[in-house]
């Protein structure tokens, strides 16, 4: 009989080699799946996830990991908070949309003036949109008890519908020959967000992304509102007499990753998209739940699990061209490598052990 | 703009209709959640229930044995996530987005030689004299035996978590865990099968659309339709007649908005879209939210 | 950004991948494909592939096809399509209006790789751009449908308001009031390309609100289904034949039939002979083709829709030729007229008759 028992504390070896283990599990597991789909699995493995960093063309690949990778981590650092302290905002995909649009409107507005200004008031406003469509959630939550999973969902879907009506009314590109979507900001000097080095994939969003990063980690390790935030969720009674106002700290969690969502939807609209069109949004709200989790809502635990999710996604492209294999077992293969991920984890917080005849 | 184009009576046959995937699934979610297991799988769950469906509608022609296989196939994905969140307490919002990633993985390439293939037919049944009654009639009896089946379900389930034993126990476990395993309950059971069931349910809610809505296998072919199941769940506070409800609203407010439209109403056409999304917020403001199972979402582990 | 264009392109030159490469005949023709869905969508994208694969039955050995399916438009679209052409792509088509931005960047990294964008409007030396006169084939529906229908309304399902779908609704309107001056139509604007769901109940709407015709815009066969299950309602194949649904509901359909096109492209480029064009074709050379007018329909129905469908393979017949007025009554084409391409291309206004607004 297998039996788990619980650590007085999580061990520093597994929380290292946990990882580790989950991708060499994949590999092999998935190895079978491409075999089996009649694909060489080493050559399929190592396009996956070799190729994207060392092969020839890595020099391309590589900066495309942070352009891939930057929202991801933005967004799960802001919904990280939140998880911690039991509030679930599930909606970042609509702030991250309607950030984008705030932020692609004012940018729009100054249309064609060049001012150092533009830019600067664009973040302003992405960041702005983004809050306060959280912020709906947060004060139905608090108002009227309104649960905010349901809400925040819900507005991700107002938020795609008022995307479309964007692209095709009010920010449509009027020299777009009536076609949708807005003009491309990335060829508006003033408000485009270009590689700040060139062919370095470094832009004003992997910028923020690193800087919140170590905000957060400073904030959550140092910081009262850290503390207040870790207590809430593992202890909502001790926090109250502790002193943390619920309601304010619902608010504050929601605010704070929907306005990092709408920086990771302006960032996203003002340089690598370049426009706001009827698809804009690819799902970055929902995946950046997966990274909050698989990096263990530690903000360095969710840089690298955002960079390992651009792996799979350009090494998934990669060998979806190179090698012919369909998307389907692309996905398939993610899906088995977040399930390693969180399955392997037991053994961080769990020792196994093999007893006989007691039962659990 | 003509309002008599619009026929009270085939509106609200037709919400019934196109309420069943989603309360299929919803229903299945809510009993998963009343034994505190968060499953935001039921996207992936769907799709992998409407390709297994039409797999096997189309091997042996019939729709019924089709309906069977959906539900296997739900249930067999979910035990994955059972698996990691029951015996290896992986965190079940993660688990559960991956499983929708893994089921559309699977699904597509399960249904790779099935495109472009009609499902056997899965006629309507119109109710003898119950059919025939006026205004009642075409509302109520005289759907495809699907409809009838998602009704059942859910007065089944309501039925089981208020009288029965084993409800009872459910409710236990999802509300307190620890002391329902102190009281001799095994939780990882009792969840383990709450977590079959809610996948079978996905699974047939998928196969209501690849059997009887489109009726075709196409990728991707939930659209959602699993998102907005959890939400209901949500919005029914976890009491059954309310995910009735909940359905029902979302449903109609799509078909009177896709009314409201054809018949010409001087509304834009994306608030119009926008609709359902609203109501559905707007009534649970009012309605208020009840209160989720104590348990909902954590990891059990008898530590003894 | 331009030492990025530099560094792309010496690298394009020195590994070889200039046309020059293969024109020894050493090397096959690698032709890319960028698909905007899944291949397995039976719809947009599933004819796209059907089209690679008659490249790959035609040119067998010579010529090797890659493609990505599912690439979301904006940043992942502008990556796989460099990384097509890291890879040696010698011609890249890119299969949705969305990538029009993008093409124009990567191709003019890659100056030595030809791309071909679909349904957009920017050219450049390596881009051409090709689209097919949909609204053809609408004219054919729109006629037989005039005379199919017995309660006189027509139901549309619509996607998103942009030229494509208006000159389609206002095609079908034309040549249904020409058969039946007394026709109206119901147009449900749906705002997706594909939602089996959405359609269905779209459908059924129209059917119960009186239509027993419909015409559809979307991609998915649940509109045939829904009219199936009424059983008196006509419906028309989009984007693929659908005649599993054949010989009613479905009496016809248009089919996107791209294998014609992508044959002669590939074989430009094989030749050497590649020059970016623009092309806008129709039923004439088959990139609309008419799926088969069954037996539902009365012979004579069937005989001067075939008789039409001739008229516009000469050229004898335009569609839009006038008198034509807007829906405001004000004059578009003068008797005789036919319409030009630009305007065409840009339609953004009802005819004369069409009830309802565009949404903007």
């Amino acid at each position: 009989m297998i039996m788990l028992e619980k650590r007085p504390q999580p061990s520093r070896f597994w929380v290292l080699a946990t990882p580790a283990l989950a991708v060499v599990l994949t590999m092999f597991f998935g190895g079978l799946l491409f075999l089996a789909l009649g694909k060489n699995p080493f050559e399929t493995i190592r396009t996956i996830f070799l190729d994207p960093l060392f092969s020839e063309f890595a020099w391309y690949y590589r900066p495309q990991l942070l352009i891939k990778g930057a929202p991801l981590v933005l967004i799960a650092i802001g919904l990280s908070f939140g998880f911690r302290a039991g509030i679930w905002n599930i909606g970042a995909e609509g702030q991250y949309i309607v950030g984008a649009i705030c932020g692609a409107a004012v940018g729009l507005a100054f249309y064609p003036l060049e001012s150092f200004i533009i830019f600067p008031l664009m973040i302003l406003a992405g960041a702005l949109g983004g809050m306060l469509w959280a912020m709906i959630p947060g004060i139905l939550r608090v108002k009227f008890g309104t649960n905010e999973i349901l809400v925040s969902l819900m507005l991700v879907y107002v938020a795609e519908q008022l995307l479309a009506s964007m692209a095709l009314g009010a920010l449509r590109n009027p020299d777009g020959m009536g076609f949708p979507g807005s003009r491309n900001l990335a060829q508006y000097p003033s408000a485009a967000n270009l590689e700040l080095i060139s062919g370095s994939g470094m832009h004003w969003g992997v910028v923020t992304a690193l800087i919140v990063v170590i905000f957060a980690y400073v904030t959550l390790s140092r910081h009262i509102f850290g503390f207040h935030v870790r207590l809430s969720g593992q202890s909502p009674r001790a926090a109250r007499f502790a002193g943390v106002n619920p309601g304010r700290l619902i608010l504050i969690c929601m605010g704070l990753s929907g306005a990092l969502a709408g920086l990771a939807g302006l960032f996203e609209v003002a340089g690598p998209a370049g426009q706001v069109s009827i698809d804009f949004n690819v799902g970055y709200g929902f995946t950046a739940i997966i990274v909050a989790f698989l990096g263990r809502l530690h903000p360095v635990g969710i840089l690298l699990a955002g960079a390992l999710m651009a792996l799979t996604y350009i090494g998934g492209e990669i060998a979806q061209s190179n090698l012919g294999l369909p998307l389907a077992a692309i996905q398939l293969m993610q899906g088995m490598l977040l399930f390693f991920l969180l399955a392997v984890d037991v053994l961080t917080n769990y020792r196994v052990r093999f007893a006989t005849g007691a039962a659990a | 703009m003509d309002f008599s184009a619009i026929n009270p009576i085939l509106l609200l046959a037709s919400l019934m209709v196109a309420a069943t995937p989603i309360l299929l699934a919803a229903v299945g979610e809510l009993v998963v959640e009343r034994a505190g297991v968060l499953n935001l799988g039921v996207e992936g769950m769907m799709i992998t229930g409407a390709v297994c469906g039409f797999i096997v509608a189309v091997g042996t022609n019939s729709p019924w044995l089709g309906f069977i296989g959906a539900a296997v196939g739900g249930a067999l994905l979910s035990l994955l996530f059972g698996f990691l969140t029951q015996f290896l307490l992986s965190n079940q919002v993660a688990t559960g987005l991956a499983l929708t990633l893994f089921g559309l993985g699977l699904s597509a390439l399960m249904g790779q030689g099935y495109i472009g293939i009609k499902a056997p037919s899965f006629p309507d049944w119109n109710i003898p004299l119950l059919g025939d009654i006026p205004v009642i009639g075409p509302i109520v009896f005289q759907h495809d035996p699907m409809v009838y089946v998602g009704l059942l379900i859910v007065a089944g389930t309501w039925a089981f978590l208020k009288y029965a034993r084993a409800g009872l126990i459910l409710r236990a476990v999802g509300e307190n865990h620890e002391a329902a395993h102190a009281l001799g309950y095994h939780v990882v059971r009792v969840r383990m099968l709450a977590i079959m069931f809610g996948g079978a349910c996905a699974g047939l809610g998928g196969a209501y659309l690849s059997l009887v809505r489109v009726p075709q296998w196409t990728e991707g072919m939930t659209a959602g339709a699993g998102w907005i199941a959890l939400a209901i769940v949500v919005f029914a506070s976890w009491r059954p007649w309310r995910l009735l409800l909940g359905a029902y609203l979302f449903g109609g407010v799509t078909v009177l908005q896709l009314n409201l439209q054809a018949a010409g109403f001087a509304i834009p056409v994306e608030y119009l879209s926008m609709s359902p999304y609203l109501a559905t917020i707007a009534v649970l403001v009012i309605m208020r939210t009840g209160r989720a199972p104590g348990s909902l979402g954590q990891s059990f582990h008898a530590s003894r | 950004m331009m030492t990025m264009n530099r560094i792309l392109a010496g690298a394009a030159v020195a590994l070889g991948l200039a046309t020059g490469a293969f024109a020894d005949g050493h090397e096959k023709t690698k032709v890319g494909f960028v698909y905007v869905g899944p291949v397995g969508d039976g719809g947009w994208t599933y004819e796209h592939d059907q089209g690679r694969l008659a490249v790959e039955e035609h040119f067998g050995d010579a010529v090797e096809t890659v493609y990505v399916e599912s690439v979301p438009e904006g940043p992942d679209a502008e990556r796989v399509m460099t990384q097509m052409a890291l890879g040696g792509a010698d011609l890249i088509f890119t299969t949705s209006f969305g990538y029009m931005d993008q093409t124009i960047n990567v191709a003019g990294k890659f100056p030595d790789v030809k791309f071909e964008h679909a349904t957009g409007f920017k050219q450049a030396d390596n881009v051409s751009v090709y689209s097919a006169r949909f609204y053809e084939g609408r004219a054919v529906q729109g006629h037989i449908a005039g005379q199919m229908t017995e309660s006189n309304i027509i139901g549309y399902i619509a996607s998103f308001p942009i030229p494509e779908v208006i000159r389609g609704i206002n095609s079908a309107y034309l040549h249904a009031k020409e058969v039946n001056p007394d026709v109206e139509f119901k147009i449900v604007w749906a705002y997706t390309w594909f939602d089996p769901a959405k359609e269905a109940e779209a459908a059924t709407v129209l059917i119960e609100q009186g239509a027993d015709v419909i015409l559809q815009h979307t991609d998915s066969t649940a509109p045939q289904a829904a009219a199936q299950a009424a059983g008196n309602v006509v419906t028309f194949g989009q984007a693929s034949d659908m005649a599993e649904f054949a010989p009613f509901p479905r009496v016809s359909s248009i089919i996107d039939n791209w294998a014609p096109y992508y044959i002669a492209r590939t074989q430009a480029v094989i030749d050497g002979t590649w020059e970016s064009t623009s092309t806008w074709d129709g039923i004439a050379p088959g990139m609309v083709g008419i799926g088969e007018i069954t037996d539902a329909v009365p012979a004579e129905v069937k005989a001067s829709a075939e008789a039409m469908v001739e008229s516009m393979r000469s050229g004898e017949y335009h569609p839009f030729t006038g008198p034509i007025n807007k829906q405001d009554g004000s004059v578009w084409l003068s008797d005789g007229e036919v319409a030009d391409d630009g305007t065409l291309a840009g339609m953004n206004f009802y005819v004369e008759g069409l009830t309802g607004d565009i949404p903007q």
